[in-house]
């Protein structure tokens, strides 16, 4: 039995890994994950220099789900490299690195400075964060923008580059050619929706930011539906999140078209989810007959 | 981080109301063994539409038997959850989080105070229980402030049982008619250290008195938490110095705390 896929000429030991934001650097989690069962270990939104991030309160519990605007909070990647790097360093996974800026510059910066750090496999560019007004939405939105963004990002990048997409757009099958067409070695999405919660006895809103991303299986059908879109839309491998809770949603994913997937909020239900998820891919494996894991990517 | 921490599926021993939506439950888990005052666990709900768990303070935990006790008031979905479990159900721990109360800074003091506002109060017990190992009863003083008699008191005699206890209430149906900073006036109470935990204003209250007084005050800041264990950033406190995990002066409550020096954080 074979769970291994290959993303970008990176080999993953099966598909699964933490979505962005969610699982901090491995640190906090990983006394109750290992980290050498996952895929890949997705770091949260690093910047050329610190972000202090929104006030509180930053998230909110919804049906089924959160919304979080945490605002990219981020000590800055120089001690990203000197702390959180160094830790991965220990673990057989892969490292992808989660990127965010307030400017093309910004973002280029944080790509340099990570284009010679061996222990980075991937680098995922985070153009598609709702939630900080200065910027990251201009480049997730517009086709033109994402097409620069990720053209720019491949002329430096030493590492292969994903771009993670935002859902909060009209066509996300165009956006997904974009990314494409400038160069991207892959997509990740979704990104979490923006989405508003008002409590209605304190008149106020549940998030100090008014709005926030929405996350967790009550977003789980628009995501599985913009990864089908978005994968038939481009060639490059898909990496397909939003709302995975069980194997067999993350089955769904794939069989949508994604190549891998990724765990989220549901961390925060269960800090063991996503090995849960890893030992019931096998079992479904097993119980349907299904030899590599790859026959069932895109298999609908 | 706390290395100690563990994930656990603990069993319901005893679930009672001890005052108007005030809840106790004892729960049979490893992790108290793990537990120091001012720690609090998350609790997972059974709701597939409420998937965050709900941080709570570690009220009392006995380490040789596997007992922890929360205390806590009935507000939404989570804590009247909790409220409706009877002996036997089983619920998901995280813990124990955070860095809970220094009890070493009360060594050689002798004016030890307590202070805890409401469902505050709770996690003092455990630390009062903790001082009173190294302390004599006459140098720890509890002051907790009640919304009245009314909606009850709870915990009061716990508290007798390991130092002094005064008592403050809104309504002034029991104690002193005010707050608890009144009550700390009206008896005359000294302080050389302050624990407290308990609503903002309270804190912000005790936050003052202890600066006015030159004393060190060591209090429990509350905030939205996802996952309570430092990887989410929801939980943060503005702080004075630059904290080694953020630095941007946006210290994570469930981790850095969620007891902080009252002087370091603006709140
Ligand atoms: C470190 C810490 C320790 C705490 N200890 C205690 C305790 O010992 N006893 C006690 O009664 N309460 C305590 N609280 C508050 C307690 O967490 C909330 O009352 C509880 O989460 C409410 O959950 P619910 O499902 O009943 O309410 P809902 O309104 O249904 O909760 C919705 C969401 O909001 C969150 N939430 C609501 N109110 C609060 C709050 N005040 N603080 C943080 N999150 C909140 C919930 O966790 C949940 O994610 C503590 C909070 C923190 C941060
Ligand atoms: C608290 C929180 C923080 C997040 N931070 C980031 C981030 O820094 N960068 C990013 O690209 N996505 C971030 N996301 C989005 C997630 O990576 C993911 O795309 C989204 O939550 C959908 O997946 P889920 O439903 O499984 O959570 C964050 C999500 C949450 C809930
Ligand atoms: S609750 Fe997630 S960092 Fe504190």
């Amino acid at each position: 039995m074979n769970t291994e896929v290959k993303i970008a000429g990176v080999t993953f030991k099966n598909p699964v890994m933490d979505a962005s934001g969610t699982f901090g650097s491995g640190i906090e989690y990983s006394v109750f994950t290992d980290l050498n069962r996952l895929g890949a270990v997705v770091t949260k939104g690093v910047a050329d220099h610190p972000w202090p991030g929104n006030p509180t309160p930053r998230v909110a519990e919804t049906p089924s789900g959160m919304m979080n605007a945490i605002g990219l909070q981020n000590p800055g990647i120089d001690v990203f490299v000197e702390r959180d790097l160094k830790f991965l360093e220990d673990y057989d996974t892969n490292v992808i690195v989660n990127v965010c800026g307030h400017s093309k510059e910004e973002y280029l910066n944080v790509v340099e400075r990570l284009a010679d750090e061996k222990r980075v496999d991937m680098l995922e560019i985070n153009v598609s964060c709702p939630n900080v007004k200065e910027g990251g939405i201009a480049f997730g939105t517009r086709p033109e923008a994402l097409y620069d963004i990720t053209k720019a990002i491949k002329e430096i990048a030493k590492q292969p580059v994903i771009m993670k997409l935002s859902p909060n757009v009209t066509s996300i099958a165009d956006m997904a050619k974009a990314a494409e067409d400038g160069g991207a070695d892959a997509i990740s999405l979704i990104n979490t929706l923006t989405a508003m919660k008002i409590d209605i006895y304190k008149r106020k809103f549940a998030l100090a930011n008014k709005t926030g991303g929405l996350s967790g299986p009550a977003i789980r059908p628009v995501a599985v539906r913009m990864v089908y879109e978005a994968s038939h839309a481009v060639k490059i491998p898909v990496i397909g999140m939003g709302g995975i809770a069980t194997a067999e949603d993350a089955i769904e994913f794939m069989m949508a078209g994604a190549s891998a997937v990724a765990v989220g909020m549901y961390n925060f239900h269960d800090p063991t989810a996503m090995i849960k998820v890893i030992d019931g891919i096998e079992d479904f494996m097993k119980k349907t007959g299904v030899n590599d894991i790859k026959e069932i990517i895109g298999c609908v | 981080m706390e290395n100690s921490m563990i994930r656990d599926e603990a069993e319901v021993l005893t679930n009672k109301e001890i005052a108007d939506g005030v809840w106790r439950m004892e729960l049979k888990t490893k992790l108290a063994a793990l537990a120091k005052p001012g720690q609090f666990v998350m609790v997972g709900t059974h709701s597939d539409s409420h998937l965050l768990m709900r941080p709570i303070s570690i009220s009392e935990f006995e380490k040789d038997d596997n007992i922890l006790r929360l205390v806590w008031r009935t507000v939404g979905y989570g804590t009247n959850e909790m409220a409706a479990a009877r002996p036997g159900e089983v619920f998901s721990l995280l813990g124990p989080l955070g860095n809970g109360f220094p009890v070493q800074d009360a060594d050689n003091k002798k004016h030890i105070l307590l202070i805890g506002g409401g469902i505050g109060a709770p996690p003092l017990l455990g630390l009062m229980k903790t001082l009173r190992e190294t302390h004599p009863a006459d140098e720890i003083t509890a002051v907790l402030g009640y919304r009245g008699k009314a909606t009850g008191l709870f915990l009061t005699e716990e508290f007798e049982k390991y130092g002094k206890l005064v008592i403050s209430s809104d309504d002034g149906s029991v104690g002193t008619h005010g707050t608890v900073i009144d009550a700390i006036r009206e008896n005359g109470l000294k302080a050389d250290i302050i624990y407290s935990c308990g609503p903002m204003p309270m804190l912000s209250a005790v936050k003052k008195y202890a600066a006015e007084n030159g004393v060190r005050a060591w209090i429990s800041l509350e905030e939205r938490m996802a996952c309570g264990v430092g990887a989410c950033l929801g939980c943060v406190v503005k702080t004075k110095h630059e904290d080694h995990h953020s630095h941007v002066n946006n210290a994570r409550i469930c981790t850095e705390g969620p007891v902080f020096d009252a002087e370091e954080v603006e709140i």
